[in-house]
């Protein structure tokens, strides 16, 4: 086989080892083992990790498409919380009549703003399997319309770069509006339940908190499918010399057609298992600074790995919250450091920086668990 | 009509008679005293004959009786214009304002008013404000006959207009005629005069004064169908003057967004280095001007109109500084690599906005407006041009105008020109193209530093400033065409008046969005913008 | 139909019709009512100075550049000007640029295996696997290019000339009926020039092929017929020796 592949295969297996005891691990050492115990992880830790794996997954939905089809997207953070949005419409209609206004209808922020029934595009919200698929639709069907004009029209390059950006921009504009019916500056909030169950309790936040670490393996199975597919190789012949590829008989533009809106698509589950995890969804989402973050945890952990994609995006996260919580002012010198320092000195990131990584992959992989996966360790062990 | 007005009127005209003061105090004492009367017409009569006097030292009793304050006094029937402090009342005589000392509250009965004698009232000051030596106390009187309108008035309204010496007030007054007579004239002919005054000038105010003539349906079959017709001129014309101040904010807005962008069409559109620290080069540009201000405030305080023509040349060394250290430091190491360089470049900008905040603090500075830069020209019509938007407008066209002279006049800018468009032979041809992408690096920044000196005048310097226009700026940039400055000059303003035109129908955030949406199918019609060079040398 | 040299040709009878193309950039004329044709099988050397159109000719051809006026034929009925590049690719139209352009962080298989011929379609690619039929077909071409011994090796790791047999290799992975190859020696060794003429003298035997190229030296290689290019118009046209003794030509090129 290619030795770029056997590579990526190391590093890959070492992240679904990871994900899998995550998975059974976190939530085990949560719940079962008692506070008191050095083992016992608190549920704070649960909440944090679980949102570090949302985040991962929306790194490796972007690697997808800059790493191996050349795509920057500066605009992943719309489909992420174009997911996350429709999680909370339907986190929104499961509350019910539990509401401060107590409107067994309306959400709480259409009541406050006066407003007599629900609009059409929040029905069906109510039926999780429908917010479900909207999850993936929504962000699906904007990337495919979005990819479709770009595409074809071969806008590529920082061109790309720059309308994703302001495709965001605007959608976050658009969703700060109130009369856009999605509970504008303040977004959606003050969850309940979901199928019934507590957000707040352990068990479904433990819950939650698996579904997060399997969804990133399940993602990378997928990603990793496309990539040594065929398809894959054509999406890194376009990366390399896009017009190559269509002197080859290639129409360059499904190919990025079909892996933009894969890659929108995880983006949205990413933002959908969010939302639940964090209680809130507001349009800061939206933010062009948001989104363009998500490059850098991509850029530090290494692109065209997928796995890279993952450890830059835990690595990153940690570090942001470690110094906004002790350092703040320092953070964004740090953010604005990695940004430069990356691209002048780690081109290929942290994973390709380490050129025995393929082969000690389990090393790499294993220091990073004891950072900040110390109980994953543990249940792996 | 009541019959009393005549005389009111008669009365009015009298008081500009000459007449003799002491004579005059005695007969107004008595006129005030009347309005103790029993009977409301015994109180109407007496305000009329008050009101024909003219007498400003009426305006008080007459103000207080309208208010509630005027009083008799129990014990002797004597009147008094009395305020309560605390649990006494403090009376003054009705004339001179004497103070007649404090009386409980058990010795006073209040002046009764009915509606009738209220509005009476009411055109009695309206009328004997009119002619009030304080233009400020004509002005609130000519709109109050303008909200009346009432036919009474037109003879004091007439004497005012002749004597009133202020164009501003004759022009309102004359408004309140045509629009008295208009409502209230019993003649046809005096209302279609109305209307022909009316519509010589097309204001809002005079819209909705023919909008209620007309909705109200009072007059003549030929009255109500020539107003009509006025109101469609009128309409007609505010229209245009909406487009023509629609199309100055709409310029103005453009210069906004040219300033912004017009330094990143030279890093960007000239270099190739997309730069997404163009923004805080704008944001150091406000923040010199800035300490700039402050200097002046604590040296040279008398010459603070001054202090933004230091800022310029201060901004633009700044800037300049800055963006020559950012392209020496970090993006001459990425040339050829435009992804690159946009992730580099946004991670100094997270880190010049962070350390701008650390020194000057998260919140917004005060940065002054020189004198000559406050104020506005203001038309009838509503429509206000204020000058800091006039200088920027101008301004915005200076550094364009300075620019093409650079690029095409000056040894740099023909040196500048030949490296972009081939590196290998200007180096062979002995031009020093790291020091030629410095300083072209730096002329865009420098040029951003001067953008944040006229941004700072109508906008927050904040940390946060440059954030708002990056966004924009490109979108201005690949809209018109990179690697072509008019290019970037006919984007600005077309945005701006497209946003401007768009901001009434929509609202200001929707028309922006609609902007960006119709930018981003624009890119996808023409990716190279409105003026792109066509052909191989861009393809490369 | 056109008449060149005493000769009335049908599109119909050529594998390549271009017919009074006329293109510009900005107001330059970079081709300027061009008519010219190849014939089914024929090997065509094009040459002529900087910016007489030979590039802009292949873009023409290709689909990159639509023409302002004229018409181009393939195989006497397919218009070229109203299809993409993919589509002309698809038909059987091979290209190789100027520049050596294969894909870097690939090995040499793969880059071969991308060209090969069939079903471009992005669905059906994610499920694609090789046959043995067609690794042979990958190990022949990789034979004829003479890179059997680099097959592992990322192309980006090649030498330039190896590059640009790589491309050339792609170029039969597609089994094309026509190739347009831009520039095949350029930076090339003596050795390799020559290696590369034998190349595409034997890929001519069952292909049509169009050489663009500056090295007179090669051009004699080919021995071919040649077209003589000037301001986006034919200037001369025939044998090597016909050419080099054409007046216009000497003035224009050979002279300087």
């Amino acid at each position: 086989m290619r030795a770029s592949l056997l590579i990526n295969q190391r590093g890959g297996q070492v992240l679904l080892a990871c994900m899998v005891a995550l998975a059974v691990g976190v939530p085990a050492l949560n719940l079962m083992v008692p506070a008191s115990s050095a083992f016992h992880v608190p549920d704070y830790m649960v909440g944090l990790v679980g949102k570090y794996l949302c985040f991962a997954l929306l790194a490796m939905a972007l690697d997808l498409v800059w790493g191996y089809c050349g795509i920057l997207s500066l605009g992943h953070g719309a489909f992420f919380a174009l997911g996350g949005y429709a999680m909370g419409m339907h986190l929104m209609r499961q509350i019910g009549d539990r509401g401060v206004y107590g409107n067994a209808e309306l959400p709480d922020f259409m009541v406050f703003l006066n407003w007599k029934e629900l609009p059409w595009y929040w029905h069906g919200f109510d039926v999780f399997p429908f917010a479900m698929l909207m999850v993936m639709a929504v962000p699906g069907v904007l990337a495919f319309v979005f990819g479709w004009f770009a595409f074809r029209s071969r806008v590529t390059g920082v061109y790309l770069s720059i309308i994703t950006q302001a495709m965001t921009f605007a959608l976050m504009l658009a969703f700060f509006r109130n009369d856009m019916g999605f509970g504008g500056n303040n977004g959606l909030t003050d969850f309940k339940d979901l199928l019934g169950f507590d957000l707040q309790a352990p068990g479904v936040r433990a819950a939650l908190f698996a579904a997060s670490a399997m969804a990133v393996a399940l993602a990378y199975l997928l990603c990793r499918a496309i990539t040594a597919s065929r398809l894959g190789r054509v999406l890194l012949a376009i990366r390399d010399a896009e017009s190559r590829a269509r002197f080859l008989g290639y129409r360059v533009e499904y190919y990025k057609l079909f892996t933009f809106t894969v890659s929108a698509v995880l983006a949205g589950i990413a933002g959908a298992l969010y939302v639940p995890q964090v209680g809130i969804i507001n349009p800061s989402e939206f933010a062009p600074a948001a989104s363009i973050e998500v490059v850098i945890w991509v850029a530090v952990g290494g692109r065209g790995t997928l796995y890279g994609a993952v450890l830059g995006a835990m690595l990153v996260n940690y570090a942001k919250t470690y110094f906004t919580g002790t350092l703040p002012e320092l953070w964004l010198y740090m953010l604005g450091g990695l940004f430069v320092a990356t691209t002048i000195f780690l081109p290929k990131g942290i994973v390709g920086a380490v050129p025995t990584f393929g082969g000690s992959g389990g090393k790499g992989l294993g220091g990073l668990g004891k950072r900040f996966g110390r109980p994953s360790n543990q249940a792996a062990e | 009509m009541h019959p009393f007005v005549r005389t009111i009127l008669a009365a009015l005209l009298a008081f500009w008679l000459p007449a003799s003061a002491g004579a005059q105090d005695a007969d107004l004492q008595a006129l005030v005293d009347g309005l103790a009367a029993k009977s409301f017409n015994q109180k109407i009569d007496a305000v009329d004959k008050l009101a024909a006097t003219g007498d400003p030292k009426v305006v008080p009793v007459l103000t207080a009786l309208l208010e509630g304050r005027l009083f008799t006094l129990k014990d002797g029937d004597k009147l008094v214009i009395a305020e309560r402090k605390g649990r006494v009342y403090v009376t003054t005589a009705p004339l001179g304002g004497a103070n007649l000392g404090e009386v409980k509250k058990g010795d006073l009965t209040k002046v009764r008013v009915n509606n009738k004698l209220r509005g009476e009232l009411r055109a009695a000051l309206g009328g004997l404000t009119l002619l009030s030596p304080d233009p400020s106390v004509r002005a609130e009187a000519v709109d109050s006959v303008l909200k009346a309108r009432d036919a009474e008035l037109m003879p004091v309204l007439e004497k005012a207009m002749a004597r009133e010496e202020d164009p501003a007030l004759h022009a309102r007054m004359a408004l309140a005629h045509a629009a008295t007579n208009l409502f209230a004239a019993k003649k046809e002919e005096a209302r279609l005069e109305a209307l022909a005054r009316l519509s010589e000038s097309a204001t809002p105010e005079v819209r909705s004064l023919l909008n209620e003539f007309v909705a109200g349906g009072k007059g003549t079959e030929k009255v109500i169908a020539a107003a009509k017709e006025t109101l469609e001129a009128v309409e007609g014309r505010l229209r245009l003057w909406e487009t023509v101040g629609d199309v100055f904010r709409g310029i103005s807005l453009g210069s906004v967004l040219l300033l912004a962008a017009v330094g990143l069409a030279i890093t960007f559109g000239v270099m190739g280095v997309i730069n997404m620290a163009h923004g805080e080069m704008v944001m150091l540009g406000a923040y010199t001007t800035f300490v700039v201000q402050e200097a002046f405030r604590a040296y040279a305080p008398g010459a603070f109109d001054l202090s933004l023509v230091v800022a310029v040349p201060a901004a633009f060394l700044v800037s300049g500084a800055v963006g020559i250290a950012i392209e020496r430091g970090v993006i001459r190491f990425l040339y050829g690599r435009p992804l690159e360089t946009l992730l580099a470049t946004w991670g100094i900008s997270l880190v010049l906005q962070q350390a701008v905040r650390s020194v000057f603090g998260p919140t917004n500075r005060d940065v002054g407006a020189p004198e000559w830069m406050s104020g506005a020209v203001e038309f009838s019509n509503g429509l206000l041009l204020t000058y800091n938007r006039l200088w920027i407008i101008a301004f915005s066209l200076v550094v364009v105008g300075g620019i093409v002279v650079v690029l095409r006049k000056t040894a740099f800018g023909l040196q500048m020109r030949a490296v972009t468009q081939n590196r290998a032979m200007a180096n062979s041809m002995g031009i020093r193209t790291g020091a030629v992408d410095a300083l072209t690096f730096g002329m865009g920044s420098g040029i951003a530093g001067i953008a944040g000196v006229a941004l700072s005048q109508i906008d927050n310097v904040s940390p946060n400033l440059g954030q708002a226009y990056i966004i924009d700026s490109f979108m201005v940039v690949v809209f018109g065409g990179v690697g072509n400055i008019w290019g970037t000059v006919v984007g600005a303003f077309s945005l701006g008046i497209v946003n401007k035109f768009l901001e009434p129908v929509a609202g200001a955030v929707l028309a922006k969005i609609l902007v960006l949406i119709a930018i981003i199918l624009f890119i996808q019609k023409r990716p190279r913008g409105l003026f792109a060079l066509k052909g191989r040398a861009v393809e490369a | 139909m056109m008449m060149i040299e005493n000769r009335t040709i049908e599109a119909a009878d050529t594998v390549l019709y271009v017919d009074g193309v006329s293109v510009s950039f900005d107001g330059f004329k970079a081709l300027n009512k061009l008519s010219f044709f190849v014939l089914a099988g024929e090997l065509r050397a094009i040459i002529g100075p900087n910016g007489a159109g030979k590039t802009t000719m292949m873009d023409v051809v290709t689909g990159k550049t639509r023409p302002d006026e004229g018409e181009v034929f393939f195989q006497g009925d397919v218009d070229l000007t109203r299809l993409d590049e993919a589509r002309i690719a698809n038909l059987g139209i091979g290209r190789k640029f100027q520049k050596p352009t294969v894909f870097e962080t690939q090995t040499v298989f793969e880059n071969l295996e991308l060209a090969l011929a069939g079903n471009r379609k992005a669905m059906e690619s994610l499920f694609f696997r090789l046959s043995g039929e067609q690794a042979g077909r990958i190990d022949e071409v990789m034979e004829v290019i003479a890179l059997t011994e680099f097959r592992n090796r990322l192309a980006g790791s090649l030498s330039h000339g190896q590059k640009q047999w790589l491309e050339i290799g792609m170029l039969l992975m597609q089994e094309p009926d026509l190739l347009l190859v831009d520039e095949p020696v350029a930076g090339m060794t003596d050795a390799e020039t020559e290696q590369t003429a034998r190349l595409l003298r034997e890929i001519a035997q069952d292909h049509s092929v169009v050489v663009v190229e500056h090295d007179m030296e090669f051009v004699k290689a080919l021995d071919c017929r040649v077209t003589v290019l000037h301001e986006g118009s034919v200037l001369a046209e025939g044998s090597l020796e016909t050419v080099q003794q054409d007046q216009r030509v000497i003035e224009v090129y050979l002279g300087r």
